[in-house]
């Protein structure tokens, strides 16, 4: 049951992430971006990630991809327009992705041998319970910090956005 | 018992959404699915930082992880701000049109 569940998400995520890359158009590859981190949160419940599942669902696949769509909309932003690559993208880019990812898979396939295989449930500690208490007592001093980033990102995010007064 | 995934099918499946993150990323030339690339590698890599988690047991990855989207919210917010600004300046979501510095 977890080998089928994790091939049919894996599967989505991997269809929806290769249509990112290749839709012209950008409403689309947030639409398929937004498959992506359905499918993930999917994952993640598997791997007993429950407060991240949920977190996934809410603040990636809800808040930034509305942003995302929202932009794209005030924009109007129409299809892309296809132009040739560079050679160099070409010839040198996509051999270099391959051979990342090849490298990627050896080391994940061989640096781990001895690890047990992911089984739903076997891990007990991904409730918000357990989240929330490592946050505000272990990573309290980040969890501040950040909350100190995130307002400075709305109000820059205002500060570029606002229209300039005449 | 069922049998369990392998700890590696996850880590691959990392890698192939980062790769197509890393592709997207080079190969497109629109500014926001660019910025969308952006997004799909930082999931990949929580998608990581989640199977150690459960692997060594520890709820850190979690933290790691939550941080993370913070951070990805933070940049989201900024970031499409920052292309409304050069949309409302240059008229143009090429990133090939926008690459000098000045005016």
């Amino acid at each position: 049951m977890d080998v089928i569940l994790f091939l049919i998400f894996a599967a989505i995520a991997v269809v929806c992430g290769f249509n990112v890359v290749v839709q012209s158009h950008p409403i689309s590859s947030a639409i398929s971006l937004i498959g992506v981190m359905g499918s993930l949160a999917v994952l993640y419940l598997l791997l007993s990630a429950e407060f991240l599942a949920a977190a996934q669902v809410i603040v990636y696949a809800g808040a930034i991809m509305v942003l995302f769509v929202f932009v794209i909309m005030l924009l109007n932003a129409g299809a892309e327009i296809r132009r040739g690559r560079a050679l160099l993208a070409q010839v040198l880019g996509i051999p270099l992705l391959f051979t990342f990812l090849g490298l990627m898979a050896y080391f994940a396939k061989n640096m781990f041998p001895g690890a047990s295989d992911v089984r739903f449930g076997a891990f007990k500690h991904g409730t918000a319970l357990d989240v929330g208490r490592a946050l505000f007592t272990q990573y309290l001093l980040p969890f501040e910090v950040v909350s100190v980033l995130i307002l400075i990102a709305i109000l820059g995010a205002v500060v570029l956005a606002q229209k300039e007064m005449e | 018992m069922s049998a369990g995934v392998p700890l590696s099918w996850y880590l691959i499946l990392s890698a192939v959404l980062f790769s197509l993150g890393i592709a997207g990323f080079l190969l497109r030339r629109n500014v926001i699915t660019v910025f969308m690339s952006i997004e799909l590698m930082l999931n990949a890599v929580n998608l990581t930082f989640i199977t150690f988690s459960y692997e060594l047991k520890q709820v850190n990855g979690h933290i790691f992880s939550f941080f993370v989207m913070v951070v990805a919210a933070a940049e989201a917010a900024v970031g499409l701000a920052i292309i409304l600004t050069v949309f409302k300046n240059r008229s143009t979501l090429n990133i090939d049109d926008v690459s000098s510095m000045k005016n």
